[in-house]
């Protein structure tokens, strides 16, 4: 299905903090994104001027969960002048969403291993929500961890041990590859996702991984977004963000 | 409907080269895009006689007011633009307007004779800011340079045959000049003006391509200088650009002399931007009928 053509306004209808994390609610009235897929994200007002000038271009944010009612949700946190910016807003103030973009995961099942890192956990979420699948979710510290708290099966791994278990969250995913899972779908920071995507070739397991890359607009136009494939540089807004590991280079 | 080099447009706004994708565009967003496109002319990305994987990520920047960016032209190359591209454009519901670059003027003409034969290809838009590989300087950079490349590949098309100016030289107005001299139907400007982003942890260059080129509101007021002068200086239409995000800022390219005004990083923001400056601009030229 095709993304609507226009820049629109939406309502802020919730704003929750999770430790570091902010969740924003808002809904589409046009459109209902699969799990996966992303938005273009800036406020309507304070975006494009003030001090330094940024933010300027809207963000991509991945969707966290939808609602049969057209609620989108989407967790951010304050890493740059644009999540601060989001960060901030309060419920009743408008976001401008462009989108839904990208491809998206392919549906999963009970026997899916979901593997997150960080704010990478979003889109898991709306996976878990949909088929169900074991999550394994991975923090710095207790904090962070925090998010783990949207999920409803979650085994959680964090840097300092202060929640779980002390490590990378790439050590529970060795411990669940001796059970055999089905296929694995991960999100995360580059390391994470490079983990995993050497294990899944490891253990013959298809792996699907959702990529971040700093975009300016989301809908194929910037060339800006691309990432080394086996077919050359592709454009993670269009041809992903959602990848096969094995095509990754 | 307004006239430009003989052809027929809806309005006066259109895409700067590289800043809209039309065919990524109707793949994401389907038949709206040909029922509403927004720009009176498509421009497309810059096409080279071979193809291009384009620069190493990461290839963008947000800079204060602005964008910098170091895409490295990345396109199929001539062959594949001809036998599928081309058809598919064809379906757009506005004039195509091809941008081509090559490294040498034997390349260029290659590039304008094979686009010379295709009736769908409306102008032939000239990508100088390539450098000459004996000075090392952009081949839009030197006017008299200029002016032989355009003699040379005027003779070769009846096509209208537009320039586009790099705005990283000393006299943006003699190269324009040169341009007229070889032949130029038309020159656009201004093109990103050469800058560089630092990693934040301290390594070095950001972008993968080494410094790129600043787009955006930041460069609006340097782009409505050079459109000025080269307005007045040379006789033939100037398609201005930089940094336009409204009406007004696209009204003030026309009063510094511009007959068209294209959209680049504007359109990244709000893909319809092309179609609400446009209706912004006409209403600009009402108010002041009253």
């Amino acid at each position: 299905m095709s993304a609507p053509l226009a820049r629109r306004s939406a309502p802020l209808l919730e704003r929750r903090v999770l430790g570091p994390y902010v969740v924003l609610s808002t809904i589409d009235r046009l459109a209902r994104p699969r799990p996966g897929q992303f938005y273009m994200l800036a406020t309507a007002e304070r975006w494009g001027g003030g001090e330094g000038e940024r933010p300027f271009l809207a963000r991509a944010v991945s969707v966290m969960r939808t609602h049969e009612d057209g609620v989108i949700e989407f967790l951010l946190e304050d890493v740059g002048p644009g999540t601060k910016r989001l960060c901030e807003l309060e419920a009743g103030q408008e976001l401008t969403i462009l989108g839904p973009f990208g491809n998206g995961f392919s549906a999963s099942g009970s026997e899916t291993l979901l593997v997150g890192g960080g704010i990478g956990i979003a889109p898991l979420l709306e996976l878990q929500d949909t088929w169900g699948g074991l999550a394994l979710l991975g923090f710095r510290d207790a904090e962070h961890a925090e998010g783990a708290r949207l999920f409803t099966d979650a085994v959680v791994a964090t840097d300092d041990g202060s929640v779980g278990h002390r490590g990378l969250v790439t050590d529970l995913l060795d411990r669940e590859l001796e059970r055999a899972p089905t296929s694995i779908r991960a999100c995360g920071p580059p390391a994470l996702l490079h983990a995993v995507k050497d294990r899944a070739r490891r253990h013959g397991v298809p792996a699907e991984l959702a990529l971040e890359a700093p975009m300016a607009c989301g809908f194929g136009a910037c060339y800006g977004c691309v990432v080394a494939t086996v077919d050359g540089y592709k454009r993670v807004c269009l041809d992903g963000p959602v990848f096969e590991a094995a095509v990754l280079a | 409907m307004i006239e430009f080099c003989g052809i027929e447009l809806r309005h006066r706004v259109i895409n700067a080269s590289g800043c809209f994708d039309a065919l990524a565009a109707a793949r994401v967003f389907g038949e709206a895009l040909f029922e509403e496109f927004p720009f009176a002319a498509y421009v497309s990305k810059t096409i080279t006689l071979h193809a291009r994987e384009g620069n190493p990520p990461p290839r963008l920047w947000e800079s204060e007011a602005g964008l910098i960016n170091s895409i490295g032209l990345p396109n199929r190359g001539l062959g594949a633009y001809l036998e599928s591209d081309i058809p598919a454009l064809a379906r757009l519901p506005v004039p195509l307007f091809t941008n081509v670059m090559g490294s040498t003027a034997e390349e260029v003409g290659e590039l304008v004779e094979s686009l010379e034969e295709r009736p769908e290809v409306a102008a032939i838009e000239l990508n100088v800011s390539c450098p000459n590989v004996a000075t090392g300087l952009d081949i839009g950079a030197d006017p008299r340079g200029l002016e032989a490349l355009l003699a040379r590949v005027r003779a070769l098309t009846a096509k209208p045959l537009i320039v586009k100016l790099t705005p990283n030289t000393a006299d943006v107005a003699a190269c324009a000049a040169g341009a007229e001299a070889g032949g130029a139907d038309a020159v656009s400007l201004i093109n990103t003006l050469r800058a560089a982003a630092l990693a934040p942890d301290g390594s070095g260059l950001w972008l993968g391509g080494g410094s790129g080129g600043l787009s955006g509101p930041a460069i609006r007021t340097i782009a409505l200088a050079q459109v000025w002068r080269v307005a007045a200086r040379v006789a033939i239409p100037v398609i201005g650009m930089g940094g336009v995000c409204c009406g007004r800022d696209a009204r003030e390219l026309i009063d510094a002399g511009a007959a068209l005004v294209a959209i680049g990083t504007e359109s990244f923001r709000d893909p319809l931007a092309g179609a609400r400056i446009a209706r912004e601009l006409e209403g600009s030229f009402t108010q002041i009928a009253r």
